[in-house]
């Protein structure tokens, strides 16, 4: 049982970099990797926000929006998962709305940190695309809460790596036509191809 | 000779017939004489110490390495047609190896030696062109000079290649790695991964086939009409796809079964990459490295360290299904490209962390990976070049902590003592 959490964790983690090998929530990944700190702190807002939507969503599907899952009330035949997409979104978005409230409560210092990522987290593809996988794989409780924190922690390893990299790459004298973004595509390539060494492998 | 090239300078500078082959006759000039101009500025570092040395010393430490590797090579295929394993050399190698009077017979060195060359030559020559064209097309267009990295480069990518691999895989993966991974990002200095690594990586995912099969190891062309290409006798695999599939007797077992004891994995007596199978001759390139101070001892030490924890570890963890937990550090260490990898790739000064706390986190990164790779990842069993080029991946990462770390200690000793 323990194996294959850990197992999933990291699949999710490396293998299956939300950023690395699916290529989603690029705008974010792209436009917010300019300085470490910064990544650091949308990595973190991340795994956050990943770790509480991804079971709250798999709850809603299984008891909400799946085939049949209105059995309970007399309605066998309900199927609500056309729903999917605009529940899921939905959850997410209150999630985040919350999450900024209770910190702002709670913990000025961490809202502050985390400032405007948190409200734009909302938007990010990875996160929905957790939920979708969640949902596709047919993830139990148990399996979305560890999914969902491994693909946060994965997608906010690859930013922070992206960052550091970057940083770095202040020395570094694209042709003038790649200056910028397009050099930084480039980096993101080359990342990927470092991180498909952990394709395939099997724990 | 010096009047040679002062008589035809000014054909190559600004407005001169060869004007756009400036920066190759840059390179030639400045391979035979020290250039005339000198600094005209205040600051001025005074040091015998080039990238041009540094370069040409890191060819010659690679030396030993390839020579063994190139007589191995040679070895290894005239053991496979003599124990009648079927296939053969292909036509023009063929040729080529009568010009070099060599023969099939495994006793004699020269034989061994002129198969051997009969195959690196041409691979490394291919590289070395390619290689060299992306650099002056580059150094050309940006009106820069041409760089001495590219060498090392080249040399470093031929030894890290499968002996048999077809040529125009070589030239398509150097391009790939020179002009993706460093020609892009500025030239020498400036890339943040080996250019090397990311071709031979480019290679491994875009012909899996011929970079990690078991074709490839032993130079001889196995499609030649005997109708079971490669008798069982002599597959050709490397000891590492041998642990890969062996049964429940051992990894261990099993590469001793097929012929291969750790004296012979340590001189270099087994199948595998030109430059990655003898230890011992790579023992005494990094002897060279360590002794010039080119290469970092720091990464050398933690990266052998964290192999050996993290080999210990899997041992003691053990499993009946998968073997390959079961091998012992001794063993990693000269299988497979784990010593040549540590030694030339993982020290790449680019590449690798700039601050040494820095170094010693890399290569201990390193070193997990590549046991890591090895054991838990069925796909690729040869996997050192991926490990380090996951590391030079997060070298910048770890710099920057540890340049952190330094920053925040040394706030706290200056803060006003309350």
């Amino acid at each position: 049982m323990l194996e294959s959490y850990l197992n999933l964790f990291i699949k999710a983690v490396f293998v299956e970099n939300m950023a690395l090998a699916f290529f989603l929530g690029m705008c974010t990944f792209l436009a917010v990797s300019k300085r470490v700190e910064t990544a650091l702190g949308l990595g973190i807002a991340v795994v956050t926000v990943q770790t509480i939507t991804v079971p709250i969503n798999n709850l809603v599907f299984q008891y909400l929006l799946r085939d049949g899952a209105w059995g309970w009330a007399g309605l066998p035949l309900l199927d609500l998962s056309f729903l999917g997409m605009v529940s899921y979104i939905g959850v997410i978005a209150a999630v985040v709305q919350i999450l900024e409230m209770v910190l702002d409560r709670y913990f000025p210092a961490l809202q502050h940190a985390l400032g405007i990522f948190l409200p734009l987290i909302t938007v990010n593809c990875a996160i929905l695309g957790a939920s979708l996988f969640m949902v596709e794989r047919d993830y139990g409780f148990g399996e979305s809460l560890v999914y969902g924190l491994g693909s946060g922690a994965g997608w906010a390893l690859a930013i922070v790596t992206l960052a550091a990299i970057r940083e770095r790459m202040k020395y570094a004298d694209p042709p003038k036509g790649l200056e910028g973004l397009g050099i930084t595509f480039i980096t993101v390539g080359l990342m990927s191809l470092g991180f498909m060494s952990f394709s395939g492998i099997k724990l | 000779m010096k009047r040679f090239f002062e008589q035809h300078r000014s054909k190559f500078s600004a407005g001169g017939r060869f004007r756009y082959l400036g920066a190759l006759y840059e390179a030639v000039e400045g391979f035979f004489y020290t250039p005339g101009k000198v600094t005209s500025g205040l600051t001025h570092v005074r040091d015998a110490i080039s990238l041009k040395r540094v370069m040409i010393i890191v060819c010659f430490a690679a030396l030993p390495a390839a020579l063994a590797g190139i007589y191995n090579l040679g070895w290894q295929a005239n053991q496979a047609l003599a124990s009648g394993g079927g296939g053969e050399i292909g036509a023009w190698r063929g040729l080529l190896l009568g010009l070099l009077a060599g023969g099939h017979d495994p006793a004699s060195w020269w034989d061994n030696l002129a198969l051997g060359l009969v195959y690196f030559l041409p691979l490394y020559c291919v590289i070395l062109v390619v290689g060299g064209f992306w650099e002056v097309l580059f150094a050309q267009a940006r009106g820069r000079e041409i760089n001495e990295g590219f060498l090392v480069t080249s040399l470093l990518f031929a030894l890290i290649l499968p002996p048999a691999i077809p040529l125009w895989q070589a030239a398509l993966g150097i391009s790939f790695g020179v002009v993706m991974a460093k020609e892009l990002f500025g030239g020498t200095g400036r890339n943040f991964i080996n250019p090397a690594l990311a071709g031979r990586a480019f290679l491994y995912f875009a012909y899996p086939a011929q970079n990690s099969g078991d074709a490839v190891w032993i130079a001889v062309d196995a499609l030649s009409g005997a109708s079971p290409p490669v008798a069982d006798s002599f597959s050709g695999a490397t000891p590492l796809a041998v642990a890969m599939r062996a049964g429940p007797e051992g990894a261990v077992a099993a590469i001793g079964s097929s012929g291969v004891d750790w004296w012979d994995a340590f001189i270099g007596n087994l199948p595998g990459c030109t430059g990655e199978t003898s230890t011992l001759a790579i023992l005494l390139g990094a002897a060279v490295l360590l002794y010039t101070r080119v290469a970092s001892w720091r990464i050398m030490l933690s990266g052998l360290a964290g192999m050996a924890l993290f080999a210990t570890l899997c041992n003691l963890l053990g499993s009946d299904t998968n073997p390959l937990l079961a091998i012992p550090a001794h063993w990693h260490l000269v299988l497979g490209g784990f010593a040549f990898g540590l030694v030339f790739m993982a020290t790449d000064p680019v590449s690798a962390a700039m601050t040494d706390r820095g170094k010693w986190f890399y290569g201990g990164l390193i070193g997990v990976m590549v046991v890591l790779i090895r054991v838990f990842n069925p796909a690729y069993p040869e996997g050192t070049m991926l490990a380090i080029l996951f590391a030079n991946l997060m070298a910048p990462l770890i710099d920057h902590f540890v340049m952190r770390a330094d920053i925040n200690r040394r706030k706290r000793r200056s803060a006003p003592q309350a």
